[in-house]
């Protein structure tokens, strides 16, 4: 360790807007939470069963007849939008009493037929009720089980203020993610949500790297220095990096947005926003929480395993 | 520093290669084929049949290759489509043309044909399998309604138990199943003591419980589950066999779960034809004729006790009445085939019972000669219907609707055995229907689609070429940006990077059974967005000692050693995520949770010995030691 001529004011000073961040941190939450609790999800037909059925055509399809024609052989609830241009339409309904959902989308598409040219079917969806109702608590305990055993590795692998950071940093990202769903009502499905668990994986990965830089920080330096400055350096020292990942992940994910198709966006948008926010936290939610528990040197004097310094 | 050992390279050369061997099926996509299968078991296809539809294509101008024999069937690969689009559509007339010259004799289904070399073929090569999504076609999930799994176990249950009293000759007051439990009421204690008596080390599926004169059977939770999965596979045999009266490509019939069954038909695009042979649950059963019942009371709808009233096929006001009781059932018929009679030529089917049905049928129609036998036939259908219960809320039921009628009602002339023939058939095609039917499979339970998906062939063409756009797009930006930002040491990563892509392609080719969906190659995309992680942190620290002046070949060692650490953590946290993803999601998260896992396993093989490795013969490798690097 011969290396701390990197003197302390060369380090950018990310710790005197923890305060500040922090608050922005909690306020973000807590709208997102709301956002929740009012608006909710719009969970997609894999979570609420019921039928979807894609069509194109090869004239401009008009919604209004589409509409008029589903209502007026009661399906007055059929969700009916545009889908990527005017000439494909998305047709959503929701499970019904008696019949048989996977006709429906025959039906539904017969009735398009009618009032659209050249109509074809490009896909049917029909998710039963009880299927719907299953996956959605599945997901949820995945997405549990996924911090759980995460922040546990942490836990091991560091300390266990490093593994409440981290956890509040991930619990952080996941509601940011899901409230901007909430806020601007788009269709969280499966695909949405293997998205946000990659989030987490994403998330944590950002996190650690720094949480490594921290630790080595406080085993090499001299005791009297502040908590403050050795979160900065750290900070300081994976900033190229942790913006180098970020933007080349970046990069692919607007790739996939632009040229994916529509059957990934919602991906491709969930780790956008993910990988943003992830980014975010693990600059300061995860070091507010640290220096928030006052961590110390003494928190790294034992160590908890030991170095794998033999390299490839 | 120490020279980087030959081992290494070897090794990386070696993966590499053989990676690159098994990627390299995948630049020879499937063609699209046409399937003929002969609709009569084991039959060959004529070559007169074969000319016709040659002969048939060309007319329409649809380019055909010679094609061959597979195993029963004849694959005949199509060359018309530039595009996949056009190849889809070719291959839809061109199976609607054979078919409408084949007519009923025949099976077309639209197949693939291998276009990938023999050499590669014969080291088991092949290219990575497209899922659904990716080239079109029907998926089903079908609920298994356990409920009458269980129910009808316990009904054959009562009627064994029944026997049994009556063979010991103890009398009782009654059998019946109620829930899950079995029960047997008595007149007396002595009763009961006998039946008990009787019972003894049989029974073993149950607990029993005595309660006053009453015995109160419970089903043990092994029996319970050995019902299921009795259940689970047999409709899944049932389900195998109707697939392959479908003639479809490569299907997938799985279990998931504890009550569902998974169907994929990759090709198929008349989702309803699909619906209605995988949906349909017909069965038969074999009954005697209660001949002896009061016409008057049938007419009005009263079946004397232990029997049932069926309309007659086509005669709904000339009822049947049957004995409650089975002979025979569908699941029992090892083979059907459907033929004529040879004096009236009217149709018939020609049946063929397992053992257990053959002993069953040889016991009942020994005694019964003269006597009539039914034919039921029963048609199930279950869905699931919201209904509003007891306490006012609304709940899921699975509400089945059985149509059942009586297709043939024959005398018994002799004793019958395993090999027997029923007539009554309105037309040739409805006992080829029948025969089928049969042949088929009973359901143990009943089954309803509780969920379908349906992709149609251009979408999966349209994802197939968007994913790969968003693949090159995004792969060639981030080649780009490392290679401006560390020049080298940046060409050394995009490197790694396509070495990356291609192991990655390689292992997944490689891997049996696992197929490419859009998140899949989603998961290929972000992985390689990431997978420069491990390159920038190594990077990143080199830059930094370098700052720090150390010297180059030391700053390389360090900048290698030092991240490493960092790397594994980072990464082994992301393994955790995928490997909860493959576990807990279905379908779609699946397939991308595989294509991370295996993303990240040789993003960090490439990026940790593959860079250094290029990092040594570059800088390491020539007498003298660089004195700085480009980076």
């Amino acid at each position: 360790m011969n290396r701390t001529n990197t003197t302390p004011d060369r380090d950018i000073n990310f710790m005197s807007l923890a305060t500040a961040m922090g608050v922005l941190s909690l306020v973000v939450c807590i709208a997102s939470l709301v956002l929740l609790g009012v608006r909710g999800l719009n969970l997609g037909l894999d979570f609420t069963g019921g039928t979807v059925l894609e069509v194109t055509a090869t004239e401009e399809i008009q919604l209004e007849p589409v509409r008029e024609v589903l209502s007026a052989e009661g399906y007055n609830d059929a969700l009916v939008q545009y889908f990527g241009s005017t000439r494909e339409v998305s047709v959503r309904v929701p499970p019904r009493d008696g019949e048989n959902g996977d006709e429906i989308g025959h039906q539904v598409f017969a009735l398009i037929k009618s009032v659209a040219v050249g109509a074809e079917l490009q896909r049917v969806e029909f998710v039963g009720p009880q299927v719907g109702d299953e996956l959605r608590d599945q997901s949820g305990l995945a997405i549990l089980m996924a911090m759980l055993l995460m922040s546990l590795y942490i836990w091991f692998r560091f300390s266990n203020k490093f593994g409440i950071a981290t956890v509040v940093a991930l619990v952080h990202d996941v509601i940011v993610v899901l409230g901007a769903f909430a806020l601007m009502q788009w269709t969280f499905d499966l695909t949405v949500l293997a998205a946000v668990l990659a989030v987490v994986g994403y998330s944590i990965n950002d996190t650690i790297v720094i949480a490594d830089f921290i630790r080595e920080d406080f085993r090499s330096s001299r005791g009297s220095q502040d908590t403050r400055e050795i979160l900065n350096r750290a900070i300081t020292r994976t900033l190229s990096r942790t913006m180098i990942t970020g933007l080349t992940t970046l990069l692919v994910l607007v790739a996939l947005y632009a040229f994916g198709g529509e059957m990934i966006r919602g991906f491709s948008i969930t780790l956008i926003i993910g990988v943003i926010v992830g980014t975010y936290s693990s600059i300061y939610v995860a070091s507010c929480v640290l220096l928030a528990m006052k961590v110390t040197k003494e928190d790294f004097l034992v160590p908890e395993v030991k170095d794998v310094e033999e390299m490839p | 520093m120490n020279r980087y050992p030959r081992g290494k390279f070897i090794l990386l050369l070696v993966v590499l290669l053989v990676s690159g061997l098994y990627a390299l099926p995948n630049l020879y996509p499937d063609a699209p084929a046409i399937q003929i299968t002969r609709s009569e078991a084991g039959a060959d296809v004529s070559t007169d049949a074969l000319d016709r539809v040659r002969t048939a294509l060309d007319e329409a101008g649809i380019g055909h290759e010679q094609g061959e024999k597979v195993g029963d069937s004849f694959l005949l690969p199509l060359s018309g489509g530039e595009s996949q689009q056009a190849g889809a559509d070719a291959q839809l007339r061109a199976r609607d043309i054979a078919a409408g010259i084949l007519g009923r004799d025949y099976v077309v289904a639209q197949n693939w044909a291998r276009t990938t070399p023999g050499w590669l073929r014969a080291i088991g090569a092949s290219p990575v399998g497209l899922g659904l999504d990716l080239r079109g076609g029907v998926h089903f999930t079908l609920q298994v309604d356990m409920d009458t799994a269980i129910e009808q176990r316990l009904e054959s249950w009562a009627s064994e138990l029944r026997v049994i009293l009556r063979d010991a000759g103890i009398r009782y007051r009654e059998v019946r199943h109620q829930g899950e439990t079995l029960l047997a009421r008595f007149d007396s204690a002595d009763d009961v003591d006998a039946a008990q008596r009787a019972l003894r080390n049989k029974f073993m599926e149950f607990t029993s419980r005595r309660d006053g004169t009453t015995l109160r059977f419970t089903m043990t939770p092994e029996a319970l589950k050995q019902i299921q999965d009795y259940a689970i596979d047999q409709n899944r045999t049932a389900l195998n066999n109707r697939v392959n009266e479908l003639g479809v490509a490569s299907p997938v019939v799985q279990r998931q779960g504890a009550d569902r069954i998974v169907v994929q038909l990759p090709g198929v695009q008349d989702a309803s034809q699909a619906r209605r042979i995988l949906g349909r649950t017909a069965t038969l059963e074999f009954r005697l004729v209660a001949d002896d019942a009061d016409p008057s009371r049938v007419a009005a709808g009263i079946a004397p006790p232990g029997t049932e009233i069926f309309p007659f096929k086509g005669e709904p006001n000339n009822p049947v009445v049957l004995r409650r009781q089975n002979i025979v059932t569908g699941d029992q018929v090892t083979h059907a085939q459907m033929g004529f009679d040879q004096t009236n030529g009217e149709p018939e089917v020609n049946i063929t019972l397992d053992a257990a049905g053959a002993r069953a049928m040889q016991r009942v129609t020994s005694k019964n000669v003269n006597r009539p036998m039914g034919v039921l036939f029963i048609e199930t259908r279950t869905e699931a219907r919201t209904v509003v219960n007891a306490d006012g809320e609304e709940e899921v039921r699975n509400v089945s609707t059985k149509d059942a009628y009586v297709i043939n009602v024959a005398t018994i002339r002799d004793t019958l055995g395993s090999r027997f023939r029923i007539t009554g058939m309105d037309s040739p095609a409805a006992a080829a229907e029948l025969a089928l039917l049969l042949r088929a499979g009973g359901l143990a339970a009943p089954m309803y689609i509780a969920e379908e998906r349906t992709i149609g062939p251009s979408l999966g063409a349209q994802n197939i070429q968007s994913g790969i756009n968003s693949m090159v797009v995004g792969i060639g930006l981030v080649l780009l940006f490392m290679l401006v930002r560390y020049k080298m040491f940046g060409l050394f990563a995009s490197v790694a990077l396509l070495g990356n892509l291609v192991i990655t392609v390689g292992v997944m080719s490689a891997i049996p059974g696992l197929t490419m969906t859009l998140p899949g190659i989603a998961g290929i995309v972000l992985g390689m967005g990431m997978a420069v992680d491990a390159n920038v942190l190594i990077y990143e620290r080199i830059r930094f000692e370098l700052r720090d002046g150390a010297s180059p070949l030391a700053a390389i060692e360090a900048g290698y050693n030092r991240a490493f650490q960092t790397i594994l953590d980072a990464n082994l946290t992301t393994l955790i995520v995928a490997v909860i993803l493959f576990a807990a999601g279905s379908g779609t998260v699946q397939g991308f949770a595989v294509t991370l896992f295996i993303g990240i396993l040789t993003s960090m093989f490439t990026a940790i010995l593959g860079t250094r490795g290029m990092a040594e013969l570059v800088y390491a490798s020539g007498k003298k030691t660089p004195t700085r690097l480009s980076i």
